[in-house]
């Protein structure tokens, strides 16, 4: 069963890893909705 | 996890629906998305945020895991995150986030 | 001509203290979590003087020690003590805490630093002997008030209380009553940017053996904004500095891009040289009392000091090219725009593969790159990982793509092109500028040929944009013996006459 056809999305991103837009170009493609992305930074 | 991120997941989780929900993080060490992953499934382990002792059990994954790329198309994958394989510690965080799983999620 | 470096200041102020009371990270858990073990034990795990200056990456701050020799030093560094530390060193110093409440007070023009009487009277002669601070600064030094005075504005006037070891010895005060700008918490904030900033600027006419009146125009480059209610972050840091650092004939403004500030106010700055606008300009930034502390709670979760203890500051001065100093080659600038999206591989090309391909470089045709140079000893613990190292490995995955690097070459890279990160986790502070001091001397020394400086930015903590920022340049030796770019006296003589040649001819023919 696929992980994200038909979710809700949340992504916490991180500045010094993969960033939250990065991700949400992936997730559009495997028809996840996303409704939010953040990105973190520790630095 | 940034205390206005577990605002709005907690929020998300009450007008969507746990079981609808699936959070992606993309921490850059296997111990950070560790944590973040806690955060969503067992609740806040640093007793700071909204989620503290809230145990929403949401389905995590980090964007570099195996079965969360199957899904991706692989030329936007590449693009957007494919480089970050190489700087990654990806084992390790496949791990940490794995345990995770078994232990909080409660809708895999 | 390039306009060239002159050189640099690197300096940090211990302020424990601050971490208890003004690190956002405590300031957040106290309203959070008031009963939390972290508070209770934050405390113990602070580090002494002592400890702060015989911490290694501080050494390498401030150019006791060359980033090669902290990679020889065993990881982690906490550790560690350096041998023969010393408060001061080539590029700046690590002033203890309650003689940088005395320069704070002397900073301060609207009377908001109160200060305790008898700590004034115990803590002047340390300060004022401090052969960096000049004479128009230790006549600013006040007398101090009442200790009950201090006591009434913390308790009922909102002031921000300055502690040494746990006591209250002096505050902050809000500057309006009303307005949010000039709050106490604001006007601390503000006051320690600005403190550091002057004392970077003082070792920096210091440490380029400039005249302080030599500086034209300063850019301040830091994360704070300044301003009442009707403009929030009006400005203007740098002239406020320039002014209590006595560089008479500067004014100056303020840039921002969070973290890469000082990479954008660098290229600024040496394009004010190169067209001519200003002869000399200073890139300053002070120190950010937010992040102390930043990740303090991983950091006694596993046993470590709290090692974002200092605040920090830097200053470089670009000035004309003098045919002897390193310069910044203009036509070589990386930047990330609104197009380039925030895919790492993106930014990284953007930033470094890019603008060295417009001018048909390889990555490996440049000898040094510094990125991000932060501490791994602060943010390894915190599970942010080793960014100069990740910063590198993205460098090295990019020249294999590019066909630049043999993919067998890749684990080499970051030790040949690379240096260990020192820089405390200070936001503007470790981005790409701790090395330019020792870029300009290693450039000078013929060590290396050239260094890629590369500042990168969060926007999106800001909220007005999800877009990540960045842009870079490139530190090359010195070409003035061989530049002929510009134009000769001679040249514009000929120019002139041709001109008022052409002119009187065009008058004959309209008679």
């Amino acid at each position: 069963m696929a992980i994200l056809d038909g979710k809700k999305v949340i992504i916490i991103g991180d500045r010094d890893g993969v960033p939250g837009p990065a991700i949400a170009e992936c997730v559009k493609t495997a028809g996840g909705e996303v409704v939010f992305s953040s990105t973190e930074c520790f630095v | 996890m940034d205390l206005e991120n577990q605002k709005r997941v907690k929020d998300f989780a009450d007008e969507f629906g746990a079981e609808n929900l699936v959070v992606l993080v993309g921490a850059a060490e296997g111990e950070a998305a560790g944590l973040a992953a806690e955060t969503v499934t067992a609740g806040d382990p640093t007793f700071a945020g909204p989620l503290t002792g809230v145990e929403l059990g949401l389905t995590v994954y980090h964007v570099c895991e195996p079965e969360l790329k199957e899904e991706f198309d692989e030329a936007v994958y590449d693009e957007q995150v494919g480089m970050m394989e190489m700087v990654l510690d990806v084992d390790d965080i496949v791990s940490e986030m794995s345990s995770i799983r078994e232990q909080f999620c409660k809708y895999l | 001509m390039n306009s060239v470096i002159k050189g640099a200041s690197y300096v940090l102020a211990h302020t424990p203290q601050m971490v208890v009371y003004n690190g956002t990270t405590q300031t957040t858990e106290r309203v959070v979590n008031p009963e939390s073990e972290y508070l209770k034990e934050l405390e113990s795990h602070l580090r002494s003087y002592e400890e702060c200056v015989n911490y290694w990456p501080n050494q390498v701050y401030i150019g006791n020690a060359h980033p090669d020799e902290l990679a020889e030093v065993e990881f982690p560094y906490y550790d560690k003590v350096k041998e023969g530390a010393e408060r001061f060193g080539k590029y700046g110093e690590i002033m203890p805490e309650n003689e940088f409440l005395l320069l704070v007070q002397t900073c301060d023009m609207f009377e908001v630093v109160k200060l305790d009487k008898e700590f004034v009277a115990a803590t002047k002669e340390a300060f004022v002997s401090n052969p960096i601070i000049t004479e128009a600064i230790a006549a600013r030094v006040e007398e101090g008030v009442e200790l009950s005075e201090i006591e009434h504005l913390v308790n009922e006037e909102h002031a921000e209380g300055l502690y040494i070891a746990g006591k209250l010895v002096g505050c902050v005060k809000r500057a309006h009553d009303i307005d949010v700008n000039l709050s106490a918490h604001v006007m601390h904030e503000n006051m320690m940017s600005k403190a550091t900033s002057v004392l970077a600027l003082l070792y920096a006419v210091r440490n380029t053996g400039i005249d302080a009146g030599d500086i034209e125009y300063v850019i301040d480059c830091a994360e704070e904004a300044c301003g009442d209610m009707n403009q929030r972050g009006g400005g203007n840091f740098a002239k406020a500095a320039a002014e209590v650092a006595g560089l008479m004939n500067a004014t100056g403004s303020d840039s921002r891009g969070f973290c890469a500030g000082p990479s954008h106010a660098l290229i600024e700055a040496a394009a004010l040289v190169k067209s001519g606008a200003y002869k000399c300009v200073a890139v300053t930034a002070g120190g950010c009392t937010a992040k102390l502390g930043m990740n303090g709670k991983d950091h006694v979760k596993k046993g470590l000091p709290i090692l974002e203890d200092c605040l920090a500051g830097f200053c470089v001065i670009i000035a004309e090219n003098d045919g002897v100093s390193p310069e910044i080659n203009l036509d070589i600038l990386g930047r990330h725009t609104v197009g380039t999206g925030s895919a790492p591989q993106n930014v990284i090309g953007s930033l470094v593969a890019d603008p060295l391909a417009r001018v048909g470089l390889k990555i490996t045709d440049i000898d040094k790159y510094s990125p991000e140079m932060q501490n791994p000893d602060i943010t390894k613990p915190a599970g942010a990982g080793d960014v100069p190292l990740a910063n590198y490995k993205m460098i090295a995955a990019l020249a294999v793509k590019k066909g630049d690097l043999e993919k067998k070459d890749m684990p080499g890279f970051a030790a040949k092109h690379g240096l260990t990160g020192w820089a405390p986790t200070q936001g503007h502070i470790p981005s790409g500028v701790p090395y330019i001091g020792f870029a300009v001397e290693d450039i000078k020394a013929g060590k290396i040929k050239n260094a890629m400086i590369v500042g990168k930015g969060s926007l999106f903590l800001g909220r007005m944009t999800n877009l990540f920022d960045g842009v870079s340049f490139v530190i090359q030796a010195n070409t003035g013996a061989e530049d002929n770019s510009g134009v000769s006296e001679e040249e514009v003589k000929g120019l002139i006459a041709k001109a008022m040649k052409d002119f009187a001819e065009t008058l004959m023919a309209a008679e």
